[in-house]
């Protein structure tokens, strides 16, 4: 009996304190929610992490599932906020505050990262099983068999959206074809149109504000209107690239982004030109055309970065073809704008 | 066909079917309707749809999957080109 109270107790030594693994709750604080607002908009995105180490939620025992996450707080967030009646271990690796998809193509959510993690953190003095449950976009980071045979633990790919976690841990971890698909719902648009938004409120507002100075006129009420009738190619683009681009993607023919957004453009700046006739000159409606076109389509290139669906040799494909287009047309528009302002 | 359709005949994505051992795990990391569960092997059935990220590559045991992985990310490739390095995406 001394005998073997005295082996538990040493077992119990040599074992990680599992009581000093840190408790997170399931329920998103306002704090967490006024964090994800922020960060939303562009500010302090890339401080906003947790620490990486273990952690628990519910009440986990040593057969209790591991499921591994990025130290993006916004990513740690959306794992925890979905295990409501889940009791689980949550293993979050140092991807630099970078959420998992994007820092599992930088290699930071990667097999060495995760193999470093189970070691510092002793899991498996933790836990009694040799699985970790690693959500499918960690993929382009983990090699599975890589982490097995390092430090012995088999890698289980998760669905890809946290909220399937529960159905997937009750299912005996079986991901649905559904699960395992990203998608991009109109929802998920809109979202990234808000973030693209405030990314381009920086550098808008300052060129119109410019335009605005510069402008000639006898009142201020004169000269706004002259600065926003200049710069109406670069807010027609910006809304034809930055917000129409995404919301009606499915439906706007071509497949290209480029391609897209030069359809969009050139519908939208026709439209404000036809809606402000007698304003412009034919050399000046040519020239508000070409920049709005071309802006709306350099846009609408750049939301590649936030789709689901473009490779980076598509990307490049319609980028070594539209992208001379897009210089082509804003340098003839430039060169109209410098003949109208000095040869006219 | 599902999803959305990209620029059609440029992914780098390649197969051996002799390598394959039909482990499945391709199948489990791609996040698009690529591949194809055959018998004892897989097949890629769309790579249009492919999106090069290098998931299935990377957790082949058998090195039966070759791709050229990046982002498809327009401000990443300017940067690369820009810089003369590869593309770095700053998200």
């Amino acid at each position: 009996m001394r005998q073997m109270s005295f082996s538990k107790n040493r077992r119990r030594e040599k074992a990680v304190n599992t009581s000093d693994v840190p408790a997170v709750s399931t329920h998103l604080g306002l704090i967490d929610r006024l964090g994800r607002w922020r960060v939303r908009w562009g500010i302090g995105r890339n401080r906003y992490r947790v620490p990486p180490g273990l952690y628990r939620v519910g009440t986990p025992d040593p057969s209790s599932p591991v499921l591994v996450t990025a130290n993006y707080k916004l990513s740690f967030d959306a794992l925890r906020s979905e295990l409501q009646g889940v009791d689980a271990w949550v293993l979050v690796l140092d991807t630099m505050g970078v959420n998992v998809w994007c820092a599992a193509g930088k290699g930071t959510f990667g097999t060495d990262e995760l193999v470093r993690q189970v070691e510092t953190t002793g899991l498996a003095e933790v836990v009694s099983h040799r699985k970790l449950v690693a959500p499918q976009l960690g993929a382009p980071g983990v090699a599975a068999h890589e982490v097995r045979r390092i430090c012995g633990f088999k890698v289980v790919y998760g669905p890809v959206r946290a909220r399937d976690i529960p159905a997937f841990l009750e299912s005996g971890m079986r991901a649905t074809d559904d699960m395992r698909r990203v998608t991009f719902s109109l929802g998920d648009r809109v979202e990234v149109v808000g973030v693209e938004l405030a990314w381009v409120v920086k550098w808008v507002v300052p060129i119109v504000a410019v335009m605005v100075l510069l402008a000639g006129g006898e009142s201020i009420l004169d000269r706004t209107r002259t600065g926003m009738l200049t710069s109406s190619p670069i807010l027609a683009g910006v809304l034809a690239g930055v917000v129409l681009v995404p919301i009606f993607l499915p439906w706007i023919p071509g497949r290209a982004l480029s391609l897209k957004g030069a359809i969009l453009g050139a519908i939208v700046v026709g439209a404000v030109l036809a809606l402000t006739p007698g304003v412009h000159s034919v050399a000046a409606s040519i020239q508000v055309f070409l920049l709005g076109t071309a802006v709306a389509s350099f846009l609408a290139m750049q939301f590649t970065g936030a789709t689901t669906f473009t490779s980076p040799s598509g990307v490049e494909w319609e980028m070594r073809r539209a992208l001379p287009l897009q210089i082509g047309a804003a340098v003839i528009a430039g060169g109209i704008a410098v003949v109208r302002i000095f040869g006219g | 066909m599902t999803g959305f359709a990209y620029i059609r005949g440029v992914t780098t994505i390649e197969l051996d079917p002799l390598l394959c051992n039909g482990c499945m795990m391709c199948i489990k990391v791609c996040p698009h309707p690529v591949f194809e569960a055959l018998k004892r092997a897989v097949a890629i059935r769309e790579p249009d749809l492919c999106i090069e990220c290098g998931a299935c590559a990377l957790n082949c045991p058998e090195d039966a999957l070759k791709v050229n992985p990046g982002v498809g990310c327009a401000a990443a490739i300017l940067k690369g080109w820009v810089m003369r390095s590869k593309p770095d995406c700053s998200c």
